[in-house]
């Protein structure tokens, strides 16, 4: 294998980490677990190579996993299986594990994390389409030195364009409100046997119910991918909220994303066709599940390892 | 910081290893750790997972930096001293074991999995393994190894091993012994191609196509030659013998002169220090296309408007047109009350064996050991490997040895030369041993495929269900070079009436030239795909005349007595009827039995198929198998042959012919395969044939050896040289004993060689369309698939096998029921998951992330039983088996999904994408498969 980067650093802080990039000037990367980035790496066809990798799984604030007052802040470099393995999340942010649970097998999740899996900004990525639905912000100590949250939907510019540089930005957290009462998320995604590991469509939704749990008072849907970054099922949440949860309100919501939503056909993955239909299919799987959440208040993951 | 400090298996290490390395390359290239292996670099194949501080990883993947501090285990720790882990004793007691390419990577896996979880359920495990290949076993065997070797670490018994069924156990035929090298399998220490070495090894790599087709105007290698630590690069000029190999035909440029035909093709190949400056080298070399219109399917390159591949080749693109006439066609069609005619498509797949081809060149002269130009290689037929080489080459063929080594996976996948032929070349030119690996990426782009096979296929029916007539009509992709398309085709083409008796045929097959991978041999051997048609118009006529399809095919069942299409009779060993009944049984077809049923959403069905394959090549070509048995003065013997065992298990095999034979302990059998300085030829390890042919060899080799050394012995105490028994490793008269080592030096004493060189030839055959016997045996085969189809998602998952396979003999029982459920699960892929995808003569499947094989996530339940109908001729009765499986997998389960849902599949592999959308239109016939869509 020919010399893809020439140096590797493991800096302990995220501060050293911005440092090391901006020394660089363009000529650094950061990695996480690299199971994303190896691939590109090797057999992205640009030939890319870099003077150094900027490796941020040794930074402490960037590996935990840290629920406080209701909120959850997940580190970047937090793994799939740390993010599967957390009580608080399984409970409070069960989509999220869901999503985690499905990406790759055991060795890619022992490694893959939730900030590659967002730095690499693909609509599709299993754990940025639940962290859309839960209204996640994102940390960012960008490399003129500024660090602020912003919302997460921000950092998306287009496949695979991130707002975020990884030769000069860290994406350090994300942070969220966890499940509290009467509230609940679910994700469920379709893929093929064949080809590429990226989900033919994923479904990440988490509701609200009234103080009745008979009610939505609010939702939040994210149907991925139905368009060139990660969004909102607007016209969807709007058929939600206020109504009673039942079949009426899951019509509505699913002609809601038939008449707004258009995903498209991709080779070899999916037509955009069968994409449509699916987005029935799944909102009629997580819909229900994720109400049903919300008003038990009992929420164990589903189908994690069976990606 | 470029010193690594890492703890490896216990041992402290501080590396000065350059910061690019991955934790692959440090644990084998700088640590000599070679027992993880690597298959693909792209994380997704898992065999070369280690753990990191406990965690199980991909080292292709990983930084060796990132492991910095950390505690590495990898397969070479597992063991303690020389006691073995109890999952490395599992698997060796399980068999799931065959070619041990992926074992360390399952076993590491399984490893990190019993220690989290002591006591794993099905589920638990196919979660943990999900991605880890493994290309032999089908998942089933390691399944049981890993829950029982969880027992033994909590403490308890370990389980049983599903052993199989067999009748007339002998002494060490039909018993479970145990693959030769197996604890070196489970341990890491087996070597295979890549994990030898050279003092002074250089590296090298090929220059492939730029163009599916093209004319090459010119090459320019002079950049590619001044690149520092580059130390040869070679083009077809430099090529000294003749630039053509090929198995049946000679038409494989070496190194392309003036035309390119396929993204695969050879232009130049480099030797150079390392790999990365090899990789470099190959940018720097110029050359100049001028592309010309691509052939990109069969049916377009049989039309007068597609350019000549081969140009001057008398017969133009066709490459072969194969006839099977039977009986009188429209008398068929006029006898029949229901006529079905469909056209099948199959697709293009690869053998994905997890080991990428490997072969190292050390020039003659070398050193002490290597006085020949040697080429280390595992190949499916050194022999013929060796004759390649001495043409490429002009030199004589006994100047060259191919030494084979542990194949990674064959499947006909590793018959065709691929870097056997250049790395003799730059180890000749630079005097250095040579290694060339190609990677996973490479294999993918040049080794020769399964054909995609077109075929309509039109069959009538009495209306009692009697067949009267098939016509056919094949179109194969052979790509660009002829590879075995001629004697694959010839297979798909004979064996297009199915098991079945047909009393008129008309069958026709164009196998194509065309600017794709070549097609090659590839377990079933073109009779995976004529299945897939002859089982769907079955099922459709059973469904025309309203007749159970189980019945339908008993009626029509070859047996003892009946005459195949192309004229043979079959006088004996069709157990064909006993696999039926076997399978029927198993399905439970008692009064409430339903072929399809529904709960909620998800739509069950049971579809059934039959399958038979010859054993052995057939059709009038000499077969031949040589080997040889030397007796030693420690009651030992070595068998020794060039045969492969890629790890169906050949090996074993032949040692317990030969224990049999002379009523020796199995561990007093070592085999030697595939040195062509030292075995035998034992001819190409291809056409489910060596356990008939080169087993008999070693059986009779065996059998004259005994003969010879009852004369001493009789001689030596005096009795009559019949009424002595061989048994237990001694020679045995009423009352009296002579330890077999001890008759061995007898013989010697007088002078008598205590090694036996046995030729066999296989009895003989006709060729097709002379009538007669065209092969020698055939084996047969049911099965019955169980599928669950989610009828909101068009998702198709197997639940059940049901499969009863007629083998002759299963000489080693747990090898044999490997192979099927290996074939089973491969053939599942064929069905459900596998297209190598081309755009026009253009790969579009150019990484394994986009070839998907089956994973443990997919293997079903499956029940297998061995019906043994002995053939007269095979070793103890044994036929062929190691291709059987993987013929009527796909249609039975394509057979399932009709039932359930009422959607044929004329295309492979079934899209749930297109069916779920058939279903919804009340279509019942899908003709677009996944790389349709577009
Ligand atoms: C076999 C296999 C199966 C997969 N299956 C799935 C799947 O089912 N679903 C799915 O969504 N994905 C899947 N993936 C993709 C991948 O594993 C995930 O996207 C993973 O989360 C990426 O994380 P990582 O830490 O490995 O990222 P890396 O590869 O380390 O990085 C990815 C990119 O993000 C940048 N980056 C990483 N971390 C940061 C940071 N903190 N700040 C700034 N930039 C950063 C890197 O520079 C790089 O450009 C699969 C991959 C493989 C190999
Ligand atoms: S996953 Fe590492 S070699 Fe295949
Ligand atoms: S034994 Fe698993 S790949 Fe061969």
């Amino acid at each position: 294998m020919s010399q893809l980067w020439q140096t590797y650093h493991l800096p302990s802080t995220v501060e050293e980490a911005v440092d090391l990039l901006t020394n660089f000037a363009g000529g650094a990367r950061i990695i996480a677990g690299g199971t994303d980035l190896m691939i590109d790496l090797r057999f992205g066809g640009g030939h890319a190579t870099f003077d150094a990798l900027v490796d941020v799984t040794r930074v402490a604030e960037m590996i935990q996993i840290t629920p406080n007052d209701g909120w959850c802040v997940v580190g970047a470099a937090a793994t799939h299986t740390a993010v599967v393995g957390n009580r608080d999340l399984e409970h409070g942010a069960t989509c999220l594990v869901e999503s985690c649970g499905v990406v790759g097998g055991p060795q890619v999740r022992n490694v893959g994390t939730l900030g590659g899996n967002v730095a690499h900004a693909l609509p599709a990525a299993d754990g940025t389409t639940s962290l859309v639905a839960l209204d996640a912000e994102a940390d960012v100590a960008w490399g003129d030195g500024r660090r602020e949250w912003l919302p997460i939907a921000s950092l998306f510019r287009g496949p695979g364009i991130s707002a975020v540089d990884s030769s000069r930005d860290v994406l350090v957290a994300f942070r969220f409100r966890l499940s509290g009462e009467r509230e609940g998320s679910a994700f469920k995604r379709i893929m093929r046997p064949q080809g590429v590991a990226l989900p033919v469509l994923g479904c990440a939704v988490w509701v609200r119910l009234d103080e009745s749990r008979q009610r939505y008072e609010d939702a939040r849907v994210c149907l991925s991918p139905v368009a060139a970054t990660p969004v909102r099922a607007d016209a969807v949440e709007a058929e939600l909220r206020g109504q009673p949860v039942g079949e009426a309100s899951l019509s509505a919501a699913v002609a809601a994303a038939y008449a707004t939503l258009h995903p498209r056909t991709s080779k070899y993955r999916a037509t955009g066709e069968y994409r449509e239909h699916m987005m029935e299919t799944l909102l009629r799987r997580a819909l229900p599940l994720a109400a049903e959440r919300a008003r038990t208040g009992v929420a164990s993951a589903e189908g994690v390892g069976m990606g | 910081m470029s010193e690594l400090r890492i703890t490896v298996n216990s041992v402290d290490h501080i590396l000065d290893v350059p910061e690019s390395r991955t934790l692959a390359e440090v644990l084998r290239y700088d640590l000599g750790l070679t027992g993880t292996k690597i298959g693909c670099e792209e994380a997704e194949c898992g065999i070369c997972t280690v753990h990191v501080n406990g965690t199980p990883v991909n080292s292709c993947i990983f930084p060796a930096f990132k492991a910095q501090g950390a505690r590495v285990l990898t397969i070479e720790g597992l063991a303690q001293g020389e006691q073995l882990h109890p999952l490395q004793e599992a698997f060796i007691e399980h068999g799931a074991v065959q070619c041990g390419f992926c074992t360390a990577g399952l076993i590491m896996t399984g490893a990190a999995l019993i220690d989290e979880n002591p006591d794993p359920d099905d589920h638990d495990i196919k979660v943990a393994l999900k991605d880890t290949y493994c290309r032999c076993t089908g998942y089933v065997s390691v399944i049981s190894a890993i829950k029982s070797a969880a027992a033994v670490q909590r403490g308890e018994a370990k389980l049983p091993v599903n052993e199989p069924v067999v009748s007339e156990p002998m002494r060490s035929v039909s018993r479970n012994e145990k693959v030769q090298d197996s604890i070196e399998r489970v341990t890491g220490k087996a070597k295979y191609s890549d994990d030898f070495t050279f003092p002074g090894m250089a590296f090298a790599r090929t220059l492939r196509s730029r163009y599916p087709h093209a004319r090459i105007l010119n090459i320019d290698t002079s950049k590619a030659e001044a690149l520092p630590g580059v130390i040869a690069v070679l083009t077809h000029k430099d090529v000294p013998g003749e630039n053509l190999h090929g198995l049946v035909y000679r038409d494989w440029p070496v190194l392309c002169a003036d035309k390119v035909r396929y993204m695969g093709d050879s232009v130049a190949i480099v030797a150079a220090e390392t790999q990365d400056i090899a990789a470099q080298a190959l940018e720097l070399i110029e050359v100049e296309y001028e592309p010309i219109q691509v052939v990109g399917d069969p049916v377009f390159a049989h039309s007068l408007e597609a350019p000549i591949l081969h140009e001057g080749r008398e017969g133009g693109n066709l490459l072969k047109h194969i006839k099977v006439r039977h009986g009188d066609i429209a008398q068929g069609f006029a006898d029949a009350d229901v006529i079905v005619e469909h056209t099948y498509h199959t697709a293009t797949t690869d053998h994905a064996f997890l080991e990428p081809e490997c072969a190292i060149g050390v020039p003659a002269g070398y050193d002490d050991d290597h006085q020949k130009l040697t080429v280390y290689v595992g190949s499916q037929i050194p022999y013929q490997d060796r004759n390649q080489i001495a043409l490429a080459l002009d030199i004589p063929e006994e100047s060259v040895r191919v030494k084979g080594v542990l194949i990674g996976g064959g499947f006909g996948g590793k018959e065709d030369i691929a870097g056997q032929i250049h790395v003799s070349m730059l180890a000749t030119v630079t005097g250095r041993p040579v290694k060339m690996l190609y990677t996973r990426q490479e294999s993918l782009l040049a080794h020769p495929k399964r054909h995609a096979t077109v075929i309509r296929i039109k069959t009538g029916a009495k209306s009692d269900g009697t067949l009267t007539a098939v016509e056919a009509e094949l179109y194969g992709d052979g790509g660009a070079y002829a590879s075995l398309s001629d004697k694959v085709m010839t297979r798909a083409t004979t064996h297009a009436t199915g098991p079945y008796e047909v009393p008129h045929a008309k069958i026709d097959c164009f196998a194509m030239y065309t600017n794709n991978p070549p097609s090659g041999a590839f377990r079933g051997f073109g009779v995976t795909q004529s299945a897939f048609a002859v089982e769907g118009n079955m099922d459709l006529l059973a469904e025309a005349l309203d007749l159970d399809p189980v019945e339908l095919r008993r009626r029509n069942a070859l047996r003892v007595g009946s005459t195949t299409a192309t004229g043979q009779l079959l006088r004996e060993s069709v157990g064909l009827v006993e696999t039926l009944d076997l399978v029927e049984k198993d399905m439970d077809r008692s009064s409430d039995f339903q072929w399809a049923w529904r709960d909620g959403d998800i739509a069950y069905g049971w579809g059934i198929a039959c399958a038979y394959k010859n054993t052995g090549l057939g059709g009038g070509a000499p077969d031949r198998s040589d080997a040889e048995v030397e007796a030693f003065e420690d009651g030992t013997i070595e068998v020794r042959t060039s045969s492969a065992d890629m790890g169906q298990g050949l090996a074993t095999v032949l040692a317990q012919c030969a224990a049999e034979e002379l009523g020796l302990p199995f561990k007093q059998v070592r085999v030697l395969l595939s040195d062509t300085d030292k075995t035998p030829n034992g001819g190409p390890t291809t056409a489910s044939r060596q356990t008939y042919m080169s087993g008999n060899a070693v059986r009779l080799a065996a059998a004259n050896l005994r003969e010879m050394l009852s004369k001493v012995v009789a001689e030596e105490i005096d009795c009559p040289p019949e009424t002595l028994r061989f048994e237990e490793g001694l020679v045995r008269h009423n009352g009296s004993n002579v330890r077999f080592g001890e008759a061995v030096r007898l013989a010697q004493t007088q002078g008598l060689s205590t090694r036996i060189l046995q030729e066999y030839y296989g009895p003989k055959t006709q060729p097709l369309g002379t009538g007669g016997d065209m092969h020698f045996a055939f084996s047969y085969a049911t099965q019955a698939a169980l599928v669950a189809v989610d009828t909101l998602t068009g998702e198709v998952k197997v639940l059940k096998i049901l499969s009863a396979a007629d083998v002759g003999r299963a000489i080693n029982p747990l090898q044999t029921q490997g192979q099927i459920e290996g074939g089973i699960v491969m053939a599942l892929g064929n069905c459900l998951t596998e297209a190598f995808i081309m755009e026009n003569g253009v790969p579009w499947s150019t990484l394994l992330a986009r070839y998907k094989m089956p994973s443990i996530k997919h293997t079903p339940q499956i029940t297998s039983h061995l019906v043994e109908h002995r053939t007269a001729d095979g070793p103890f009765g044994a036929k062929g088996v190691g291709e059987l499986p993987s013929i009527n997998t796909t249609p039975a389960i394509c057979n399932a999904i009709y039932n359930a849902v009422g959607v044929r599949v004329f295309r492979l592999p079934v899209d749930q994408d297109a069916l779920y959308r058939a279903m919804r239109a009340d279509q019942p016939e899908l003709h677009t498969a996944w790389q349709d869509v577009k």
